[in-house]
C-alpha cells in the first residue's frame, strides 16, 4: 500500500491516520490552486531567507561606507546602497527577519488572547459576555492606526512597542470569531455530555470548543498577517517602529522618500518587498480558506 | 488598512436579538453609543497622560522660567489625580467645550470643523470610486464564476489587501505628478487657487460648484484624483470581493432558479433581483469601509500633505496636545459607532430574514 | 452615474490647468511651518513664527540687511545709557505708524515690554533676566514722553546685552490701542494677538491657518519704504522632495527645506538658483555627567576623536552643516573658529584603554526621529563602534527627547541650540552656566541638563557678561570656548547653513543667521 493510498483510504485504522488523511486531502485540493501555491512559495522564501540571513554571503546590513552612498543597483551592490552607503540587498534580507518576527510575535499574542476572551464570553454568557463584548466593541470602534500610534508614543518608539500596539488593536476580531463559533456549539450534544460527565468549564473550552474554532482562526490569521505587515511598516514609516540602524522595511521607505526623484531604488525596493510578502500571505490565506472554510468563500 | 475594513465588517455581523419596538432600539443605540464613547475617551485619556512628553513643555517650550512653567502646569490641572482630571474633562465636554489646541491656538471644535471636511472629501471620493467600480466587478465575477474575469477580480482584490498605501502614494506622485504631469501635486489646491471660493461646506469640490468656479473645481479634482484613486482601490478590492460572495449565495437561491425557469431575461435576474436582494448587506459593507477610510487615511494624508483629521490627530499626539487628540478620536469614534449601529438597525428593519 | 464620473475624471485629466507660475506680485515660499503655534510676540519662540514676526513687527534695535554684526536702531532713532549703566533711554524715530494707522509712540513700546512680563509666557525669561517682575515692570519700562522710552535694570551689564535683548522677537512693538481693543478678561489682547497681528513692520498678517499657510500683505507706510512685492504666502510643505517638485514646476518661488541630496538633484536646472545663508544654530553631542563612564575626562576626550566630522559634512550633510567645534557659532563677535578634532580611532582607543575601557562600553543615544538627526546618530553609532563603544539609538519626536533631556534621564543626546540673540552670552548662559546642580533646580540650562557642576566656569561666564570693554570681553569668551571645547560634556560638532532654492527671477530674498532675521521686503521677481 503506497503512502497516498494509506492516506486516502476510506477506512482509516486509527485516529492519526484519519487526521493525516484529512490533511492530505486538503493539501491535494490546495495544490491545485496555482495562486495559493505562489503564495506558499513567497512565504516559504521569506522564512528561508529570514532564517539563513546570517549565513548568506551578504554584506553587513549596518556597515556604513559614506563614500559609496546612494550607489545605483549594479554588480557590487545588486540593489544599490542607501544614504549611508549600506547595501540595500543585505538590509532587505535582514529586514525579512524583522518582518517575520513582528508577524509571529503579534500572532502569538493575539490569537490566544482573542480565543480566550471569545470562548469564555460565548460559553459562560450572561453579564460576563456583555462586559467582554462591550470592551471588544470599544477597541473595535477605536481608530486603529491612531490607537497603535498613541500606544507606541505612550511607551516608547521601538519594535517591542510596535508589536504590543499592533496586538492591542488586532485581537477583537478573533474574540468575535471565537465567540460566534462558541455560540454555535455550546449547546451541542457532545458538549452537554462532557458537562454531565463533570468536566470543568475550562476543560470544556479547551478540549471541545477551542479545537472547533481553530479552522476559522487559522484562516483569519493568515489573512491578517498581511495587515500586520502593513501596519508595522506604516508605524516604521512614521518613525515609531524599529529604531535605526535596524533595517525595517517601512523605515527604509521613510528615509528613501527624500531620494525618490533621483535615487528611486532606495524607497522603491523595500516597498516592493512589503508588497510581495503581504501578497504572499494573502494568496496563501485565500487558498487556505478555500480548502478549510469553503462556506466563506 | 484593507485589513481594517474586514475587521469592521465582521464586527457588524448581525445576529443579536431583534427588539420589536423602535423606541427600545433607540434607547439601546444611545446607550451603546454613550458607553462606547466613554470607554474610548477613557482609554485615550489615559494614553495621553502617560505619553512621555511633558505637556507643559509642549506649551511653554524648552527655555521658559520656572514661574512660567509652574503657572501653566496649574492651568493644565496636571497636579490633580487622573480620575479628577478625567471628570473635569467630561464635564467640560458636556458643555460642548473640547478645550483649546496647544498647537493651533484654536478651540479644538474649530479645528475639527476645519480639518474634517478634507478627510470627508477624500473618503467620499474614494468610496464613490470603489463602489462604482467594485460592485459591477463583483457581480460580473459572480456570474462568471471560475472564469478569467473571476480570477482577475480575485487577484485585483488580493493586491488591494497587500499594498502599502504610503508607498504607492509616493510612487504615484513620482509617476503621475512628477514625470507625466497628469495630476496635481500634494495638497488640496494649487497655491494660486487658494482662498478663491467661500468655504460653505469645507468640501472644496462642492464649494467651487456652489460658487460656479470651474477653474477651482478642476484644480480640486486634479488634486483629489490620485489619493482618492489609491484609497478607492482599497475600497474596490473589498467591495468587489464581498459583492461576489453575496451574489454567489443569492444566485443559488430557489427564487432565482424559478425566475430563470419562467424565462425572465438573465440581465434582469442578475441586476434587478439578485443584486436588489443583497443591497442591505452591501450597504453595511460600504458604510463600514467608508468609516474605516475616515479613520484610516493617516498615512495617505501624510504622503499627500492632505490637511485632514488623521494628520491633525497624529501631529497633535506627537506634540502632547491632548485636547486635540481626544477631540479628534472622539469624532472618529462617534462616526464609527453610529455607522455601525445604524447599519445593524437597518439590517434588522429592512431584511426580514434576520428576524428570528 | 459611473460613466458620468469617468467622464468628469477624464475631462479633468485632459484639461488640468497647470499654473505655470505664481502671480506676479506675490512671493510664494514653501517651508515646514508646523512649529508655528502663536503669533503673539509675547509668546513667540518657535522658528517659523519668529520669521513671520520680524516681517510684521518692528523693534527698537536690530540688525538690517547688509550687516549681520552691528546692531542698529530700528524703530529707535538713538539710545543712551546712564553713568551707572542701569538706565537706558531710547528716542523713537518720528512719524512711525502701525498698520492700523495709529501712531507708534513710547507708550506702545513700554506696553509691549510690560506685557511680556505681565503675561509671563514662554519667552518672558529673556526680559526677566533684567530683574523685571510683574510688580516693578511698569516702573522699569516706561514712557517718559511720546517719543522717549526709559528702561531700568537691576544690575550693571555690558550694554550690548540690553541692546541685544531689545532686538529679539520678544521685544516687538505691539499696537497698544489695537491690542487693548481686543482685550478679554484682562489678557492684554493675548487671545486675539495669537492669531492676528498689530504691528508696524513691512507686512501686515492677513491670515494664518495652522499647518497650512500664512498670508502677508504689504504695508505701504513701512519705515524703510513700501515692500517690493504686494503679497507673501508662506505655504506649509513639510517634505523636501515635494518642495523640490513644486519649485521645479514653478508652483512656488522659493523652497526652504531641501536636503543636500535634493540640492544636488537640481544642479542642472537652469531655472533655479541655490543660495547659501550661514546660520547661528549649533549641533552638539551632550554627555550626561551622572553617568560614571561619561564623566571620565579620558572618555570624553576619546569620544571627541571618534566622530567623523568631515566625512559627514562632505557627504549627506554637504553644504548644510559645517564642522564647528565651539559652542558659539562662527562668523560673529568672539567666534572661535579652530576645529582641532577629527576622526582618529587609534588615538581614541588608546584613551579609552587609559580610562580603563579597552573594550569600550554600551551606551544610549537619544535624538530626534527626522533627518539630519537620524543620519548623524547612525554615523556616530558606526564610528563609536570602531573603538568598541556600542551605541543604542533612541530616536523620538524632538519634544519627547527634550522631555527626557530636561529630566536628565538620557545618557548621550544629540541636539541643537539656536541663540536667542547674536551675542555670545546667549549661548554661554546655557552651555557654561549651572547655578544649581541639584535635581530640583529651578533653572535648567544645558550644563544642568548634563549634570555638569561648574562653579569656576560659571564665574567666568558671569564676568564676561558684565565686562563693558569689548576687546577684553571677546577674549573672555574665546577662553571660555576653548575650555569647553577640550573639557566637559559638550562635543560641539556642526553649525547649520541654509540652502535656499529659488526660481531664477527671484532676487533680494534674505535669510540671516537667526530665524528672526529673515527679511522679505527687498525681494523682487
Amino acid at each position: 500500500m503506497s503512502a497516498p493510498d494509506w492516506l486516502l483510504t476510506e477506512a482509516p485504522a486509527s485516529r492519526r491516520q484519519a487526521s493525516l488523511g484529512r490533511w492530505y486531502r486538503n493539501w491535494l485540493v490546495f495544490r491545485r490552486n496555482p495562486l495559493a501555491m505562489i503564495g506558499l512559495a513567497i512565504v516559504a522564501l521569506l522564512i528561508v531567507t529570514a532564517v539563513l540571513a546570517p549565513v548568506l554571503p551578504l554584506q553587513s546590513p549596518t556597515a556604513q561606507a559614506l563614500s559609496q552612498r546612494l550607489a545605483p543597483p549594479g554588480a557590487q551592490h545588486w540593489l544599490g546602497t542607501d544614504e549611508l552607503g549600506r547595501d540595500i540587498l543585505a538590509r532587505i534580507i535582514f529586514g525579512a527577519r524583522i518582518t517575520l518576527g513582528i508577524v509571529l510575535m503579534v500572532v502569538a499574542i493575539v490569537v490566544p488572547l482573542g480565543l480566550l476572551i471569545g470562548t469564555i464570553s460565548g460559553y459562560i454568557g450572561g453579564a460576563l459576555d456583555v462586559v467582554l463584548m462591550r470592551i471588544t466593541d470599544i477597541f473595535l470602534a477605536f481608530p486603529r492606526l491612531i490607537l497603535a500610534l498613541a500606544f507606541v508614543a505612550a511607551i516608547k518608539p521601538g519594535l517591542e512597542s510596535a508589536i504590543i500596539a499592533i496586538a492591542l488593536t488586532s485581537w477583537p476580531p478573533y474574540a468575535r470569531i471565537a465567540r460566534a463559533e462558541t455560540l454555535t456549539v455550546r449547546n451541542a450534544d457532545y458538549v452537554k455530555v462532557a458537562k454531565l460527565q463533570g468536566a470543568s468549564w475550562l476543560r470544556i473550552i479547551w478540549h471541545y470548543i477551542v479545537p472547533l474554532c481553530s479552522t476559522s482562526v487559522v484562516v483569519r490569521m493568515t489573512l491578517d498577517m498581511a495587515g500586520i505587515i502593513l501596519t508595522a511598516a506604516g508605524l516604521g514609516f512614521l518613525g515609531l517602529g524599529a529604531q535605526p540602524p535596524t533595517p525595517e522595511w517601512g523605515a527604509m521607505i521613510s528615509t528613501g522618500r527624500d531620494f525618490l526623484l533621483d535615487q528611486w531604488w532606495v524607497a522603491t525596493i523595500p516597498g516592493i518587498a512589503i508588497f510581495a510578502v503581504s501578497l504572499g500571505f494573502n494568496l496563501l490565506g485565500d487558498g487556505l480558506r478555500d480548502v478549510l472554510d469553503p462556506k466563506r468563500t | 488598512m484593507a485589513n481594517d475594513v474586514t475587521t469592521a465588517a465582521r464586527a457588524a455581523a448581525p445576529g443579536q436579538i431583534f427588539g420589536a419596538e423602535f423606541a427600545y432600539e433607540l434607547i439601546r443605540f444611545l446607550g451603546t453609543l454613550a458607553l462606547t464613547l466613554l470607554g474610548l475617551t477613557f482609554v485615550t485619556f489615559v494614553i495621553g497622560r502617560v505619553v512621555p512628553i511633558d505637556p507643559v513643555l509642549a506649551v511653554v517650550g524648552d527655555r521658559a522660567m520656572p514661574e512660567t512653567y509652574e503657572r501653566v502646569r496649574q492651568e493644565l490641572g496636571i497636579d490633580l489625580p487622573i480620575y479628577q482630571q478625567f471628570w473635569l474633562y467630561l464635564t467640560k465636554i458636556a458643555e460642548g467645550d473640547f478645550g483649546t489646541s496647544a498647537m493651533t491656538s484654536q478651540p479644538v471644535l474649530h479645528d475639527l470643523f476645519q480639518y474634517f471636511p478634507a478627510t470627508l472629501e477624500l473618503a467620499t471620493a474614494a468610496t464613490l470610486i470603489g463602489v462604482l467600480l467594485g460592485i459591477p466587478l463583483g457581480v460580473v465575477a459572480a456570474t462568471h464564476q471560475g472564469r478569467l474575469i473571476d480570477h482577475v477580480t480575485r487577484i485585483v482584490g488580493l493586491i488591494g489587501y497587500s499594498i502599502p498605501v504610503f508607498w504607492t502614494g509616493l510612487v504615484g506622485l513620482l509617476v503621475f505628478y512628477a514625470w507625466l504631469g497628469w495630476v496635481a501635486g500634494p495638497g488640496r489646491l494649487d497655491i494660486g487657487y487658494d482662498g478663491l471660493v467661500e468655504p460653505v461646506t469645507g468640501l472644496i469640490t462642492i464649494d467651487s460648484l456652489l460658487s460656479v468656479d470651474w477653474d477651482v473645481f478642476k484644480n480640486a479634482i486634479a488634486h483629489l484624483l490620485l489619493p482618492a484613486s489609491l484609497l478607492g482601490y482599497l475600497t474596490l478590492a473589498y467591495v468587489s470581493r464581498m459583492t461576489r460572495s453575496f451574489m454567489l449565495t443569492e444566485l443559488n437561491q430557489e427564487y432565482i432558479l424559478t425566475a430563470r425557469a419562467k424565462g425572465m431575461p438573465e440581465r434582469r435576474v442578475i441586476w434587478r433581483h439578485a443584486l436588489g436582494n443583497i443591497i442591505v448587506p452591501l450597504i453595511t459593507v460600504v458604510a463600514l469601509s467608508y468609516a474605516s477610510l475616515l479613520e484610516g487615511a493617516v498615512l495617505t494624508e501624510t504622503v499627500f500633505a492632505w490637511p485632514g483629521l488623521g494628520q491633525y490627530i497624529t501631529r497633535s499626539l506627537f506634540n502632547a496636545d491632548m485636547n486635540a487628540v481626544l477631540g479628534g478620536t472622539l469624532l472618529i469614534g462617534t462616526i464609527f459607532v453610529c455607522l455601525n449601529v445604524l447599519c445593524d438597525m437597518l439590517y434588522r428593519l429592512l431584511d426580514p430574514r434576520v428576524r428570528p | 452615474m459611473k460613466r458620468l464620473l469617468m467622464g468628469v475624471c477624464l475631462a479633468t485629466l485632459l484639461s488640468t490647468p497647470v499654473l505655470a507660475e505664481t502671480p506676479a506680485n506675490t512671493l510664494v515660499i514653501a517651508k515646514a511651518i508646523d512649529d508655528m503655534v502663536t503669533m503673539d510676540p509675547a509668546e513667540i519662540y518657535e522658528l517659523s513664527n519668529s520669521e513671520v514676526a520680524v516681517n510684521v513687527y518692528d523693534r527698537l534695535m536690530g540688525l538690517e540687511i547688509g550687516d549681520m554684526k552691528t546692531l542698529v536702531p530700528k524703530a529707535a532713532e538713538s539710545w543712551s545709557v546712564s553713568e551707572d549703566g542701569k538706565t537706558f533711554t531710547f528716542k523713537l524715530k518720528p512719524n512711525l505708524k502701525f498698520h492700523s494707522g495709529n501712531p507708534l509712540t513710547a507708550d506702545d513700546v513700554a506696553f509691549s515690554l510690560q506685557r511680556v512680563i505681565l503675561l509671563n509666557l514662554t519667552p518672558a525669561y529673556l526680559l526677566q533676566g533684567l530683574g523685571w517682575t510683574p510688580e516693578n515692570v511698569k516702573e522699569m519700562a516706561k514712557a517718559v514722553d511720546p517719543a522717549t522710552v526709559q528702561l531700568t535694570i537691576n544690575e550693571k551689564y555690558a550694554p550690548t546685552y540690553i541692546l541685544n535683548l531689545m532686538s529679539t522677537v520678544t521685544s516687538s512693538i505691539v499696537d497698544k490701542k489695537e491690542a487693548l481693543a481686543h482685550e478679554k478678561n484682562g489678557d492684554l489682547g493675548h487671545d486675539w494677538l495669537k492669531t492676528n497681528s498689530a504691528g508696524s513692520g513691512a507686512y501686515r498678517m492677513r491670515s494664518w491657518k495652522a499647518n497650512d499657510s500664512v498670508v502677508l500683505e504689504a504695508n505701504p507706510d513701512f519705515r524703510l519704504g513700501a515692500p517690493k512685492l504686494q503679497r507673501v504666502i508662506v505655504r506649509h510643505v513639510p517634505e523636501g522632495a515635494t518642495q523640490r517638485l513644486l519649485v521645479e514646476k514653478g508652483d512656488i518661488d522659493i523652497a526652504r527645506n531641501l536636503t543636500p541630496d535634493q540640492i544636488k538633484g537640481i544642479a542642472g536646472n537652469t531655472d533655479l538658483v541655490v543660495e547659501t545663508f550661514p546660520k547661528a544654530t549649533v549641533y552638539y553631542l551632550g554627555l550626561n555627567q551622572k553617568n560614571d563612564k561619561l564623566k571620565n575626562p579620558k572618555v570624553q576626550e576619546a569620544l571627541r576623536w571618534l566622530i567623523d566630522y568631515q566625512g559627514m559634512a562632505d557627504s549627506f550633510l554637504k553644504g548644510q552643516m559645517l564642522v564647528h567645534q565651539a559652542f558659539w557659532p562662527a562668523g560673529f563677535y568672539a567666534s572661535l573658529e579652530n576645529n582641532p578634532y577629527k576622526l582618529d580611532t587609534a588615538k581614541a582607543k588608546a584613551l579609552l584603554a587609559e580610562a580603563g575601557y579597552p573594550n569600550g562600553f554600551d551606551i544610549q543615544l537619544d535624538t530626534g526621529n527626522t533627518q539630519p538627526f537620524t543620519g548623524i546618530a547612525q554615523s556616530i553609532q558606526s564610528t563609536f563602534a570602531e573603538a568598541g563603544v556600542k551605541v543604542t539609538i533612541n530616536s523620538a519626536e524632538v519634544k519627547q527627547a527634550l522631555t527626557k533631556y530636561r529630566a536628565r534621564q538620557h545618557e548621550m543626546i544629540y541636539m541643537y541650540w539656536g541663540p536667542d540673540y547674536l551675542d555670545p552670552n546667549a549661548n554661554a548662559d546655557s552651555f557654561a552656566n549651572n547655578p544649581d546642580n541639584s535635581d530640583s533646580s529651578a533653572s535648567k540650562p544645558l550644563a544642568w541638563r548634563n549634570a555638569w557642576d561648574i562653579p569656576e566656569i560659571m564665574a567666568e561666564t558671569k564676568a564676561a557678561l558684565k565686562e563693558s570693554d569689548a576687546e577684553k570681553r571677546k577674549q573672555q569668551y574665546l577662553d571660555l570656548q576653548t575650555k569647553l571645547q577640550t573639557t566637559g560634556p559638550f562635543l560641539n560638532m556642526f553649525q547649520e547653513s541654509e540652502q535656499t532654492v529659488m526660481r531664477k527671477n527671484v532676487k533680494g530674498f534674505f535669510s540671516g543667521p537667526n530665524s528672526d532675521l529673515v527679511f522679505y521686503y527687498q525681494t523682487t521677481k
